[in-house]
């Protein structure tokens, strides 16, 4: 069974409909209505309000990864110490809210953030003030930190939970107290976890424009919006094809960030 | 350990919260307001009753199960032959592969749209529907299909397909009958997983489609964008229920492997 020609359906797929599409993006971004080449689509992106939509998306994104990295990490040493007896089900317990489609699971908190919902009736109830958080960056954080906290949660579980013991034990036998072992072994070998946490939640956090639409409101712009807006509503494909490719390179140099960051840390 | 218990059961409260409200409210007989107003099937009767909703079901179904098939033979054929390729070859290819799973939903999706559009410029005909939607939907299941069928090669014998032709079978009859069976766990397991990856599609179905062709995720967002409504609970509720349990027949389906290759 030598023969590779099976791969050919594959090869002319994957060809149509991951290679073509990423070329007919740039044409797009190059060009204008009537065909001729230009530019215009990348310097109208240079405006103090598209930067400022850019801006938003990296803040939003950035604040969202590191509430879900400080929320996520001590989960994934929980679950990696071995310390409960039905660890597999406790396991189990955090992946099963990924099942629930995306779209519902931010649908969801309509219910609990909105001005009669849930969290207010609670608030009501203890006697505190109600608070206006949806259609707010409160609400979309929340919504990001939610939807993305499980992609966080378990690379930095698996690199934990390859750690060998033996080292751990060695450190404290040598007179490391709990608070150096953590420092010095314990963070530093779960390094590639927490490189590949990071990207896992920005990346999708940094291109959403489901969160931001339906817990931001309708007025509410990240990248993502304006991308869709683009598309969808003005329908100008080209300025839509060129916001699309300045978010794919800034993820890209993101990542690059990333890993030699923790190349870095690592070789240190 | 009181402390870690706390935090975790801290931590899964959040992640419950929001699907238990849900659920809870999709028996609300209250409309609108948040208060109790007793216990009902209303919304699932309602939901049973209205014919878009129930179009659409049948589009995120028939998709799921016409992408999943076409994406589950595509994949395999392709995982067959890059076992075979050389490194680098087989390097280049799986690194090609990955390309839509390091890429935002959105570009994938607007990168389609943009793809259907200058196709259909190019014939002059065609418009957005089940057929782009389809066609979307295995695009980004092929990758997933690949990776879940090429680790079963570590688990099967190399030579079984020559032993096949040596014994007069032809090379068709070799790969059906020898070396397919073989790969079943992980054919299947694949086909699984792009069926739930096509029911759970929001991003890339709402760029790609048009036409009034709708499915379930398309349908609830253009509900919720109108503000909340009961119906669209009890949909979530039976959506949540049934992606449930095809994952932990998948994982059901895992374990037992791991099981077997164990004894």
């Amino acid at each position: 069974m030598k023969s590779t020609k099976l791969a050919i359906p594959y090869i002319i797929w994957i060809f149509i409909f991951t290679i073509v599409p990423v070329f007919l993006l740039i044409n797009y971004a190059f060009s204008t209505n009537t065909g001729s080449f230009t530019i215009d689509n990348f310097s109208r992106f240079f405006s103090p309000l598209y930067i400022g939509i850019l801006m938003r998306s990296f803040y939003m994104a950035f604040w969202s990864t590191i509430i879900c990295f400080i929320i996520a990490y001590p989960v994934a040493y929980i679950l990696s110490t071995k310390e409960f007896k039905n660890r597999n089900v406790l396991i189990l317990l955090f992946i099963v809210p990924m099942w629930m489609n995306f779209l519902v699971r931010t649908y969801a908190w309509l219910f609990i953030l909105g001005n009669n919902g849930v969290l207010n009736i609670f608030l009501g109830f203890l006697g505190f003030p109600q608070i206006r958080l949806l259609f707010t960056d409160a609400a979309v954080l929340i919504g990001l930190v939610y939807t993305f906290l499980p992609f966080m949660i378990f690379p930095i579980y698996s690199s934990l939970s390859k750690i060998d013991y033996k080292i751990v034990e060695g450190a404290q036998d040598l007179g490391a107290n709990s608070f150096y072992v953590m420092l010095k072994i314990i963070f530093p070998l779960s390094l590639p976890g927490i490189a590949s946490g990071l990207t896992m939640v920005f990346m999708p956090a940094v291109a959403t424009f489901l969160v931001s639409n339906i817990l931001g409101g309708g007025g509410y712009m990240l990248i993502g919006n304006l991308i869709e807006q683009q598309f969808m509503i003005v329908g100008n494909r080209h300025f839509g094809s060129a916001i699309s490719l300045i978010l794919l390179a800034l993820i890209l140099v993101f990542n690059m960030l990333i890993s030699t960051l923790i190349r870095e840390e690592e070789t240190n | 350990m009181k402390l870690k218990k706390f935090y975790l059961s801290l931590i899964l409260f959040f992640l419950y919260a929001p699907i238990c409200v849900l659920i809870i409210y999709s028996f609300n007989a209250n409309r609108i307001g948040n208060t109790w107003g007793g216990f009902t099937f209303h919304w699932y009767t309602q939901l049973i009753g209205d014919r878009n909703i129930m179009r659409a079901l049948q589009n995120t179904i028939s998709i799921g199960l016409i992408s999943a098939g076409i994406s589950t033979i595509i994949g395999t054929l392709a995982a067959v032959s890059i076992n075979n390729m050389k490194k680098n070859t087989r390097k280049i290819i799986l690194s090609v592969s990955s390309l839509p799973v390091a890429t935002p939903d959105i570009v994938i999706g607007v990168s389609l749209m943009v793809l259907y559009v200058s196709f259909f410029r190019l014939t002059g005909g065609g418009r957005f529907g089940f057929g782009t939607l389809l066609l979307s939907h295995i695009a980004f299941s092929v990758p997933y299909v690949i990776l879940t069928v090429l680790p079963r090669f570590k688990h099967m014998n190399g030579y079984i397909y020559e032993a096949a032709l040596d014994l007069g079978a032809n090379p068709v009859q070799a790969f059906i009958k020898a070396v397919v069976p073989q790969l079943i766990p992980g054919i299947v397991t694949g086909f699984l997983l792009a069926f739930t990856m096509s029911i759970d599609d929001f991003i890339v179905s709402f760029f790609t489609t048009g036409g009034g062709v709708s499915n379930l995720s398309l349908i609830i967002f253009s509900m919720a964008r109108r503000g909340v409504n009961p119906t669209i609970n009890a949909l979530s509720t039976i959506m949540f229920i049934a992606v449930m349990l095809l994952l932990f027949i998948i994982n059901l389906r895992d374990t037992r492997k791991i099981k077997g290759d164990l004894t």
